[in-house]
């Protein structure tokens, strides 16, 4: 047999010196940018057509449409104006939602911190702060959570209005990607706690991790940026 | 530990469909695609051969409507994404890796997953026909494909399927682009790379940057069909138009992906075969990086009749015409190379002479679309089925053909037979050009596509029973190539490293390779490496001590590619499925991250 068993990994020459695997993730991410851009531009569509509530902010509709609405949602639009016009509140929470932001910023922190451990050899360092970062993108999830119960309570879902379809979908596939990255860190946690740890590759392996987890931050930040910030 | 050529392995030791199922080698999984490959390209010509039966004759009573729908919608997937790309990541499996001087790709558990979501992905949606096949084009135009305009679940194996399909497809563009970027042997600079390799790599990038698109409207489709949302349907505020643009978006590159790499094949066997260097590599390089970019500024042609405003229409128009000046600088460099060679007219340069005129005939008619106002008349008649025939058929497959009879030597160790390969190809020529061309007089008499049948009285039966006869007759000349590879196989393996005296880096290895393709890497010290050696009296290097670790058999990816068709039948099942599909999935990433690659 001409394979033969090495003790350890054996790197052959890269032609540009990048890691095949880091070259991998980063051109995974590139593709990345497209997915979610796209959901991004189909959320923009929709948006500058927004016609029945409930809305993202605050939006004026005729007293015509609210006697259309059903109830959960004619409660939103309760405010009458002096122009006869029905003002209806947004439904978005951005004090919330910032604060989930800001927690999702923190992971983000977290991660560089358990990267420079796993990088200078200080494997306790490493765990701690994967750990930590894996627990606050949990809580980042756990605000998604209760955003969407309180929105559908509200009378906002899927079906609801082009607003529900295209928020629910961008935001509901940024959370899968959460939710995965939170599965990959306590994966690599797990497999820290082997006797041999995540081996002579192990700030490679986080380092890489911490590409996928920032990219999921910065699509955060844009999600946040152009759903929230940004006014119909 | 290797020692001398005798002693290395060779390809084949391993038997038996276990090591099949865990074989991570490129070669092998090339040659699965291709067998793959080549029997869904029979499914897709049946269902083409059914369709020109019922048009052949005004009313015709050989299929009805419903089943007719079915198949023109499955005979574009089936060709497209279980033939033609698969068929070309057969060629790239087999001979990437050859041609940079690597001994395999640069993540070979993730090639043998892209093989296994294909071949799972290719069941599911051929599987369809047992309920309803797919039924609304290949486009799936919205908003026909909602639940309200059908009771069945068709469109829902098209919307899964083609999901599997593109991940298979993402994680082998990934794969590809790593491998062409990362894995060159010493001296092989990105200049020297042969045409086959570059246009490999524009394709790749093509394929990850534009699948995600699709992938958007494909979920946002199940989401319309499965979740009540409204994204493609008008009344509750949904735009169609959407839909039409996230599927062109990637639609459009989609094309191009699949005519550059028989581009890049015919770019191999003319040189070799007209024994000159390839003219304008330079040239090649960059109008096939230059295809690559504008393949993403001309999605709206196929929008023209949609109520564009008149200044993007315009600004499509123009890319599009644009387009054509760097394929027809390719044209031009395939003449250049012949012009003064010594030129050997067997079977595979055959295929590969006769790409040239017949796919600038269907450039020609793709150029004339590209006005708007001529492409309202073009629109949705049987002169766009001409077009696209002839750039896919008489173009792609024709290309294909040639890479086929090229390489058929270096991956069996025989080669094809000559006078089989004649009857071959000229029943092919005469069959492309007696279906398709007619097309485009249909199309200009008025015959829309999509259409089951015509009345008597349109004037359009002469030339369908034409085109239905050049269909038979294309059929039979794919035959004779069956025939062909079957007489072939039972050959003595004869044909030797180099039987073309051909310049690249696959030709300096054994027909067959052994597993670890070389014995040695080669050094490349120019372009067309073989050549320059030969000129300058290089000898081959002889073999070193230098162990050779290949990386050991895996049955991770199938059982991944299980866990992902478990988690696409859910919907058209049971959602159970999907969840038990959950852990099967986490289970083989696990055990794929854990498991010794030494």
């Amino acid at each position: 047999m001409a394979a033969e068993a090495h003790a350890a990994p054996v790197h052959h020459p890269t032609s540009t010196g990048t890691d095949n695997r880091k070259l991998l993730m980063w051109l995974f991410l590139a593709s990345e940018c497209l997915f979610f851009g796209t959901l991004i531009s189909a959320f923009l569509v929709f948006k500058a057509r927004m016609a029945v509530p409930p809305f993202p902010h605050k939006r004026e509709i005729t007293e015509s449409l609210y006697s259309t609405l059903p109830e959960k949602i004619q409660e939103q639009c309760a405010t009458q104006l002096a122009n006869g016009l029905r003002e209806c509140h947004g439904i978005l929470d951005i004090p919330i939602t910032s604060t989930s932001t800001f927690v999702l910023l923190g992971s983000s922190l977290a991660m560089v911190l358990a990267v420079y451990g796993a990088q200078h050899g200080r494997p306790g360092m490493m765990k701690a702060w994967i750990l930590i970062t894996a627990l606050l993108g949990l809580t980042f999830l756990g605000f998604q959570v209760y955003e969407f119960r309180t929105f559908g309570s509200e009378g906002l879902n899927l079906a609801t209005n082009q607003f529900g379809a295209s928020f629910f979908v961008l935001t509901g596939f940024h959370g899968t990607h959460v939710g995965v990255g939170v599965v990959y860190l306590l994966s690599l946690l797990a497999a820290s706690f082997r006797r041999n740890g995540l081996g002579p590759e192990a700030g490679f392996h986080v380092e890489t991790a911490g590409l996928y987890w920032h990219f999921v931050d910065i699509v955060w930040i844009v999600i946040f940026t152009v759903i929230y910030l940004i006014p119909s | 530990m290797a020692t001398a050529a005798g002693t290395l392995p060779q390809y084949g030791t391993h038997s038996g469909l276990w090591s099949w199922i865990t074989t991570v080698d490129h070669k092998r999984i090339g040659t699965m695609y291709l067998v793959t490959a080549f029997t869904f390209f029979i499914v897709g010509g049946i269902e083409a051969l059914l369709i020109r039966s019922q048009l052949a004759v005004p009313n015709g009573t050989v299929i009805d409507a419903e089943l007719y729908n079915q198949l023109f919608s499955m005979h574009a997937l089936t060709m497209i994404f279980l033939a033609v790309m698969p068929m070309a990541a057969a060629f790239f499996n087999w001979m990437i890796p050859l041609m940079i001087g690597a001994r395999d790709v640069a993540f070979p558990r993730m090639n043998a997953l892209s093989y296994w979501l294909y071949l799972f992905g290719a069941l599911l949606l051929t599987s369809s026909f047992f309920f309803t096949a797919p039924n609304s084009g290949w486009f799936a135009y919205a908003p026909l494909t909602e639940v309200q305009y059908g009771a069945s679940q068709a469109m829902d194996f098209y919307a899964l399927g083609l999901l599997m399909l593109g991940v298979s497809s993402m994680a082998a563009s990934l794969n590809f682009a790593v491998t062409i970027i990362n894995m060159r042997a010493p001296g092989m600079t990105m200049m020297r790379l042969p045409v086959f390799v570059w246009m490999t790599l524009i394709i790749a990038f093509l394929l990850f940057l534009a699948l995600p698109p699709l992938t958007v409207g494909l979920l946002e489709l199940l989401f319309d069909r499965n979740f009540e949302t409204h994204f493609f349907i008008p009344d509750g505020g949904g735009d169609p138009i959407l839909w039409q643009h996230l599927f062109w978006v990637f639609g459009h590159p989609e094309v191009y992906i699949l005519i550059l790499p028989p581009m890049g094949i015919i770019s191999e066997v003319i040189p070799t075969f007209s024994r000159k260097p390839l003219f304008g590599y330079s040239a090649m390089v960059f109008a096939g990086i230059a295809i690559g970019f504008m393949s993403w500024a001309v999605w709206s042609h196929h929008m023209f009749t949609t109520g564009l405003n008149p200044v993007p229409r315009a600004i499509f128009a123009a890319n599009t015409m644009l387009i054509g000046v760097p394929t027809g600088i390719k044209i031009f460099n395939w003449l250049g190379t012949m012009y003064g060679g010594n030129i050997k007219f067997n079977t595979a340069m055959l295929f590969a002479v006769s790409f040239i005129p017949l796919f600038t005939i269907g450039g020609i008619s793709g150029v004339m679309h590209s006005s708007p106002p001529i492409d309202t008349h073009h629109q949705d008649t049987y002169f766009v089925v001409a077009h696209l025939h002839y750039v896919l058929v008489a173009g792609a497959i024709m290309g294909m053909f040639a890479g086929l009879y090229y390489w058929f030597p270096k991956m069996t160790g025989r080669l094809l037979n000559e006078g089989l390969g004649k009857w071959n190809f000229w029943l092919m020529f005469v069959g492309v050009n007696v279906t398709f061309f007619p097309m485009h007089f249909l199309g200009v008499a008025g015959m829309p596509r999509r259409i089951y049948t015509y009345a008597d009285g349109m004037a359009w039966g002469f030339w369908n029973m034409t085109a239905t006869i050049g269909s038979f007759t294309l059929a039979l000349g794919i035959l004779f190539f069956i025939i062909n590879v079957f007489v072939t196989l039972r050959k003595e393996p004869n044909a030797g490293d180099n039987p073309w005296d051909a310049p690249t880096l696959e030709w300096a290895t054994s027909s067959p390779p052994p597993e670890h393709d070389f014995d040695v890497v080669p050094a490349v010290r120019a372009r067309d490496p073989l050549w320059y050696d030969r000129d300058h009296g290089i000898a081959p290097a002889p073999p070193t001590d230098e162990p050779i670790h290949m990386p050991p058999p895996s049955y991770y990816p199938i059982l991944l590619g299980i866990g992902a068709l478990m988690l696409a039948l859910g919907p058209l099942s049971s959602m159970a499925v999907t969840a038990l599909g959950v852990p099967v999935i986490l289970y083989s990433v696990w055990g794929w991250a854990l498991e010794p690659t030494h």
